[in-house]
């Protein structure tokens, strides 16, 4: 069993990249911009998830709910009551944005967590396209909402006159840096869960150690559970900072 | 360019060095399907299911309202009727110790009233009782004078004397009356 995972050079043979690749789902052609990928097929199955929760789920209408429509209100009043509280009464036009985030991340998350499912938001290209899209979003708002007034988001008038302009280059730097850690923090994090667990699957082949493997896979498969779900949780309310500094910039 | 990616995601996948990650030919791919993922989620929520469940919890909001309303009238009238209760039951209670208060005068009444008969009884049995003593009282002095009458002219005839009864009984009744 061992050397079915042995190498040619006789050592075992690491792969925990491998299964972050992106290939086609049909066929071995190349991956042009609308061919079916992996990407694709757990995408698709995350819309399904999001779609079986909170739209069959509820379609009971109860009013004592049964256990899909109160897991389904429950995710609802979570992000609904985050939006409130950070943002405040007037963040709640955005909430259906923020809710989306959520769940597509909560679910994608959840998904890769399945054995040999492919992890969709362990990619910095779809972890980026969500972080920019915040950031442009929030941007726009601001400047809509508040006019020049946005800039006060970058003049700490807290602060004494000698540092605000030291302070509001550090403010424009962190600003647009909101992005990259916004979207490094989740791919990174998924990412190194996933290859961390394939590694130790790898060394599961040396008989020796293999009971140690498994319960190091068991542990850190727990701890990734609970990765996953924070990580979503920590996008979507980093998203709701930004966009509370967009609509009320004078903190 | 479309073959160069191709190429270069082939190269990665067979090489499996580097991380697919920062494989730049499958981003429009990963970033086109995001697109129109996110973009269904967010018709989906913004259109059937946040609408929903938005309905749902204000209608459950409501019946928990309505059902808190129900309740406290609901106690108020078990508090009037426990109050209800309680004067009945104080009326009941001044009621009760106002019949007993009754039926003990009343009894009092006739317990007196048996009392003072057989206050009556016991006097006049008394009464009676004292005539029959002196009666017998009466009959046993009239006894002793025959007795003393008696003896005497039994006692004088044996000493041979000869008296008349008159004389006897003269002095029966003057020894009697000393």
């Amino acid at each position: 069993m061992a050397t079915e995972t042995r190498g040619e050079e006789g050592g075992l043979a690491f792969h925990p990249m491998d299964q972050f690749i992106v290939k086609p789902l049909f066929g071995d052609g190349p991956v042009g911009i609308v061919t079916i990928t992996n990407v694709t097929f757990w995408m698709a199955l995350a819309v399904l998830c999001v779609v079986a929760l909170l739209v069959l789920g509820t379609r009971g209408r109860a009013l004592v709910p049964t256990r899909t429509q109160s897991v389904a209100e429950l995710a609802y009043g979570f992000v609904y009551r985050m939006v409130e509280d950070v943002v405040g009464k007037d963040g709640l036009r955005y909430f259906p944005y923020i809710m989306t985030l959520f769940m597509f991340i909560v679910f994608s998350n959840f998904l890769g967590l399945l054995p040999l499912s492919f992890t969709t938001t362990s990619h910095i290209a779809v972890t980026a396209v969500m972080a920019i899209v915040v950031f442009v979003t929030v941007t726009v708002i601001g400047f809509v909402k508040n006019g020049a007034g946005f800039f006060g988001l970058f003049w700490i008038e807290a602060a004494p006159l000698v540092l605000r302009p030291i302070l509001a280059v550090i403010e424009v730097i962190s600003y647009f840096v909101r992005p990259v850690s916004h979207s490094i923090r989740l791919a990174g994090n998924m990412m190194a869960g996933h290859a961390v667990i394939k590694v130790f699957a790898t060394f599961a082949a040396i008989v020796a150690i293999s009971p140690l493997s498994v319960l190091a896979i068991a542990a850190i498969y727990a701890l990734e559970t609970l990765v996953s779900f924070i990580q979503a949780y920590v996008f979507a309310i980093l998203t709701c900072v930004y966009l509370r500094d967009a609509l009320h910039p004078h903190h | 360019m479309a073959t160069e990616a191709a190429d270069a995601a082939n190269g990665a996948a067979e090489s499996s060095v580097g991380m697919p990650q920062l494989d730049f030919s499958t981003f429009p791919n990963q970033v086109f399907w995001l697109v129109v993922t996110l973009v269904v989620i967010y018709l989906v929520l913004s259109r059937v299911a946040l609408p929903r469940i938005a309905e749902v919890l204000a209608a459950r909001q409501g019946a928990i309202t309505s059902d808190i309303a129900t309740a406290e009238e609901l106690k108020q009238k078990a508090a009037n009727a426990e109050e209800a209760y309680e004067r009945a039951l104080a009326e009941a209670r001044a009621e009760a110790g106002r019949i007993a208060a009754e039926a003990k005068a009343e009894m009092q009444a006739e317990v007196d009233a048996a009392i003072e008969r057989a206050d009556a009884e016991i006097a006049s049995r008394a009464a009676e009782s004292e005539a029959r003593i002196d009666e017998i009282r009466k009959g046993a002095a009239e006894a002793v004078r025959d007795v003393a009458r008696s003896a005497a002219s039994d006692v004088v005839a044996a000493l041979g004397v000869k008296v008349d009864g008159a004389a006897i009984d003269a002095a029966v009744a003057a020894q009697m009356k000393g």
